[in-house]
């Protein structure tokens, strides 16, 4: 039983999205077949919102993939092959949209948005006055103080042996000889 | 500041949203649409052979004859194109369209049996058996539709089906007033 699971999943971890393209369609030339791979990966199929032509069965995908083979057989450079691909179905071809008038928002609004609040958080916290330190208090008021606290803890526990015999420092009761260690 | 602008902020973020949704609605909004590039620019490339036999081959001369074309991408196999079909057939009977139909993926059997079958509206039939056709006119499926002026400069991209409503809110003032 363990060892099946086991073996499910390793078997899980080695599994890939399984590529689209057909070995038919592969170029006999490895390098060249691996800059289509590349180009492949980032360009989007049409009919398919967010997967790229490698990935997707879809005719058109397929169509796409001939034609990056084609334009790279016929010698384009990368850069052409995508201006190729852009002519026709825009920059909604390209899976990393370009950076240009129409799509600086796109790209700068995250940063923008941080450098923005992160300013204003700034500001606030340098305008926030520091909270002023507690007045010490006076001699009375802190005899008063160790009084209360006393009295507090003794009602709480008053059976405690322990603590009575933890008096405080300054008020040290007539018995304190007694104490142990 | 007035720290009692800060909690309309919460009720501002929503009126914002809101406003996008209802304009998402009701505007008509596509987010599926990818657009065309080919608007306002010169038609690609039309090189495709006659789908049927004995006709020459189809040439970017056809889209500047000085009259407005319509481009029809087509196949047998889709059932959107039936759906089509009989706004094209009256285009080009009661309107006297000049349509250019292109088979996209379609064995050429098929195709002319399928126009025998439901009447063949196209002046001018192309056979994309592959698609290349299909890829320099950024075809994304069939059916799309051109609308390409006389000059050949493509007026109008329509992704899927054309509707009665394009027909009679596009298509026939474009064929008016396209010189």
């Amino acid at each position: 039983m363990m060892r099946a699971a086991a073996l499910l999943l390793l078997l899980a971890l080695f599994a890939f999205p399984a590529l689209a393209v057909e070995p038919s369609e592969l170029l006999p030339d490895p390098a060249l077949e691996s800059r289509a791979r590349d180009i492949g990966r980032s360009l989007r199929c049409v009919v398919c919102q967010n997967q790229s032509i490698d990935d997707s069965a879809a005719e058109v995908a397929r169509d796409m993939r001939r034609a990056v083979r084609e334009r790279l057989s016929a010698g384009d450079k990368d850069e052409q092959v995508f201006a190729y691909m852009v002519a026709r179905y825009g920059d909604y071809v390209l899976l990393k949209p370009p950076f240009k008038a129409g799509t600086w928002v796109l790209w700068l609004g995250g940063p923008i948005v941080l450098i923005v609040a992160g300013g204003l958080l700034l500001i606030a916290a340098r305008r926030r006055k520091p909270i002023p330190p507690p007045e010490p208090l006076d001699e009375e008021e802190r005899h008063r103080l160790d009084h209360i606290l006393r009295d507090a803890a003794l009602r709480a526990a008053p059976q405690d042996e322990d603590f009575r015999e933890k008096p405080h420092p300054e008020e040290r009761p007539q018995d304190a000889s007694r104490r142990v260690g | 500041m007035n720290r009692r602008l800060l909690f309309l902020l919460p009720l501002a973020t929503l009126a914002l949203m809101a406003g996008f949704f209802a304009w998402s609605l009701l505007a008509g909004r596509d987010p599926a649409s990818i657009g065309s590039v080919l608007v306002g620019r010169p038609a690609p490339r039309l090189e495709v052979k006659a789908l049927r036999d004995g006709e020459p081959p189809l040439t970017d001369a056809l889209l500047r004859t000085g009259k407005p074309t319509i481009v029809n991408f087509f196949a047998s196999w889709c059932t959107p194109c039936l759906a089509e079909h009989p706004l094209f057939t009256r285009l080009a009977t009661r309107d006297g369209a000049v349509i250019i139909g292109v088979a996209w993926k379609n064995k050429p059997p098929e195709a002319i049996t399928w126009l025998k079958r439901l009447g063949d509206p196209y002046k001018f039939a192309g056979a994309d058996l592959e698609g290349r056709t299909g890829l320099d006119w950024g075809l994304s499926g069939v059916p799309e539709t051109y609308l390409v002026d006389g000059q050949g400069i493509v007026r109008r991209h329509f992704r899927g089906p054309i509707t009665e409503r394009d027909v009679n809110e596009t298509i026939l003032p474009f064929l008016k007033g396209a010189k």
